[in-house]
């Protein structure tokens, strides 16, 4: 058994920006339209960065590039780590390697609020103003809220008599809390969707998730709350750890573990919440992703949290790079990709770490 | 025993959490506001008569003599008129259809037979006499519903399970993928319903306005299009119903290179990016009732100001509803469809 560092090394974090830096590249120069590579890149630099660069590209190549390329890479490099950091800190928060960032009703919730927007017919937002994606934010965010309050009920009227601690039961009601109410939410998303069929299409392309209309809106949404919950996130690899080694344990190295606990929870879901409210519901990343990034690189959260923001976020740009180039000039659904070439390469890693 | 209580809510942040709940489910209640009939009372009545009714199955075999479709039966016995009319009575007297199908609804009532329908799914909402029922829906299949109709015939476009159980024919007028599925589904109805001549009359009716409508429209050469069918760029191929209208007018359909061979699924979701290279001279909105597009929607949509279908103002706002269905309205899609074709000759012009 070969040792594993407890703490990132940079040779890692050098090779995760290098992967990112990649798919970006690659995601750009590569589309359903063949555009001059170099154009591409001199563009890109010209949009992203405070000086002028000067491409011999045609006004409609300029406006791919622009207008759909760019906005589609960075919401995929931004959803991409939002989703794998949750999916890391919810396994850590529950010690549970099923955990993933919908667990407490994220998924659910968002769905609903979505449903709830198509059905009112607020489905037609113009630009910056979109009520899905406010409904949306608002649904996934009160389930989580409610799965907290009932979960902590609860545990406040049960004794403290068992084997478990109180804080480990806390754990455990609220994830059971979670998948309640995400029934619940459901049952309620999927009686107004059959109540109201001609929305049908809408709201099933919103619960399928994707990228494919994402613009700089959605990116300006995302952005602040994405940088500032992804970089609170990143610092807790400690806590996690902590947290990893049970309960009682953290408690005794003097740690409050239900108020860490509900604090983490909240940035991660704010996070989640806000991703699911811009690219709908993207599975298999939050999941998949952290594990991945144990099973290559070791368990300590201090690696796997900002690890999984490299990985995550190249991952769900190349899986849309994919979603957009595979069948030209037809559109696969997001979620396709990410399962269909995510899973193989996830068992090829499980077999050959079990070795 | 210890209590403890691990989150520092106060009552207050619970008090917002339930009223944030409370808020969430009244708004799913509030959108579905439609309210379920109560067709049980009618049921009850309305089985009785169902079961009178049973007569009218052994009646099929001289409703399928009158039938004029492909799958016709051997020898088609030319009627004399009084005879005609006389079975088409004492058929009419014995059905009662409810209609699962929007398009074959509008058929329905096209060829005079909107009396022997007493209900109609929640879609069907033309023409305005139709009786509509917002409980009776597609998916999922309300079969109760329709039996509570006491109906002896269901029209949809796909099987419903459990209607043969209850006696109930179900006639199945799937997806047309052609005009001629059209007139074959019209003609199917009329003789079903007894109404044959109706039935032919408004087959030639259509045919002659659409031939009326395409020979007065001249079209410039080689135009492009692309037909949407929702904001997320879901699209029709040439290969399907609704692409045939164009090319009645050798218009050349956009999507079809998602489907060189015309054998795959006719109706492709296209990436933004091909849309915006292959730079189509028309673009058909046909989500205009789904999804609140227009002309300005779309011009604002970011990369799409530059479209030679934008800049030119060919962004033709279609009705969701004609668009999609295959029943006598198709003389009204195609007019739509001529209507904008005439008036790129005129931008073309000037």
């Amino acid at each position: 058994m070969n040792a594993r560092p407890a703490s990132i090394r940079f040779s890692w974090v050098v090779g995760g920006v290098a992967f990112v830096l990649g798919s970006i590249a690659v995601a750009l120069v590569v589309g359903p339209t063949s555009i001059d590579r170099t154009g591409v890149i001199v563009e890109s630099f010209d949009a992203a960065l405070p000086f002028t660069f000067e491409s011999n590209l045609a006004d409609q190549q300029v406006s791919i590039v622009r207008n759909l390329r760019l906005p589609r890479v960075t919401l995929g490099l931004l959803v991409g780590s939002s989703l794998a950091v949750s999916g890391a800190t919810f396994q850590g928060i529950f010690r549970n390697p099923l955990a993933d960032p919908y667990l407490l009703g994220v998924a659910a919730g968002g769905g609903l609020g979505a449903t709830i927007a198509f059905t009112n017919g607020l489905g037609d937002g113009i630009g910056a103003f979109d009520p899905v994606q406010i409904f949306a934010f608002a649904g996934a965010l009160s389930a989580v809220f409610l799965a907290w309050i009932m979960g902590s009920a609860a545990v406040t009227r049960s004794s403290n008599s068992g084997l478990l601690s109180n804080t480990s039961r806390s754990a455990t009601t609220l994830v059971l809390a979670g998948v309640a109410i995400a029934s619940f939410y459901s049952a309620l998303q999927t009686y107004l969707q059959q109540r109201n069929t001609q929305d049908l299409r809408q709201v099933y392309n919103w619960l399928l998730g994707g990228l494919n209309t994402s613009g700089w809106d959605e990116v300006s949404l995302l952005f602040p709350v994405a940088l500032i919950s992804i970089a609170i996130l990143a610092s807790t690899g400690r806590i996690l750890d902590v947290l990893a080694v049970g309960d009682e344990e953290a408690t005794m190295l003097g740690m409050s573990v239900t108020r860490t606990r509900l604090f983490l929870i909240v940035v991660a879901s704010l996070l989640t919440a806000s991703a699911v409210a811009v690219s709908g519901l993207i599975a298999f990343v939050g999941l998949i992703i952290p594990h991945t990034v144990r099973l290559l690189f070791g368990s300590s959260y201090r690696i796997i949290v900002p690890m999984s923001i490299f990985v995550g976020a190249g991952f769900l740009v190349l899986s849309d790079l994919l979603a957009r180039t595979a069948l030209s000039p037809t559109e696969l659904p997001i979620g396709v990709v990410t399962a269909f070439f995510g899973a193989p390469f996830f068992v090829v890693i499980l077999r050959t770490s079990i070795k | 025993m210890k209590i403890t209580r691990p989150p520092r809510f106060g009552a207050f942040a619970k008090l917002f959490g339930l009223l944030l709940a409370l808020t969430m489910v009244a708004a799913a209640c509030a959108s579905a506001d439609t309210v379920v009939t109560n067709v049980a009372d009618e049921a009850a009545e309305e089985t009785d008569e169902a079961m009178e009714d049973e007569e009218a199955m052994e009646d099929d075999a001289m409703e399928d003599d009158a039938m004029e479709d492909e799958e016709a039966m051997e020898d088609v016995e030319p009627a004399v008129e009084e005879a005609a009319t006389a079975v088409e009575e004492a058929v009419a007297d014995e059905l009662v259809i409810v209609s699962m199908s929007p398009s074959a609804t509008e058929m329905l009532f096209a060829i005079g037979a909107g009396d022997l329908v007493v209900a109609v799914d929640n879609n069907s909402n033309f023409p305005p006499e139709a009786p509509t029922d917002e409980a009776l829906t597609s998916f999922p299949v309300n079969v109760e519903g329709i039996v509570g109709y006491g109906p002896t015939h269901v029209v949809s476009s796909g099987p419903i399970e459990g209607l043969a159980e209850v006696g109930i024919e179900n006639v199945i007028l799937p997806f047309a993928a052609t005009f001629d599925d059209t007139y074959t589904q019209i003609e199917q109805l009329g003789a079903l319903t007894g109404n044959v001549g109706e039935a032919g009359e408004l087959v030639g009716q259509i045919q002659t306005d659409i031939a009326a409508i395409v020979d007065a429209t001249e079209a410039p050469e080689g135009l492009t299009y692309y037909h949407e069918l929702d904001n997320t760029f879901f699209s029709s191929t040439s290969s399907t119903f609704v692409g045939q209208v164009y090319s009645l007018f050798g218009l050349e359909n956009i999507a079809d290179a998602a489907d060189p061979d015309g054998e795959s699924f006719g109706f492709p979701q296209l990436t933004e990016e091909f849309l915006i290279t292959a730079d189509p001279d028309l673009i058909f909105l046909a989500d205009t009732i789904c999804c609140g597009q227009t002309a300005e929607t779309v011009a604002a949509r970011p990369g799409w100001e530059s479209l030679s279908a934008v800049t030119n103002g060919n962004v033709v706002e279609l009705n969701d509803d004609i668009a999609s269905r295959w029943g006598p309205r198709i003389v009204d899609y195609t007019q739509a469809i001529a209507d904008a074709l005439s008036e790129v000759e005129v931008a073309a012009a000037s």
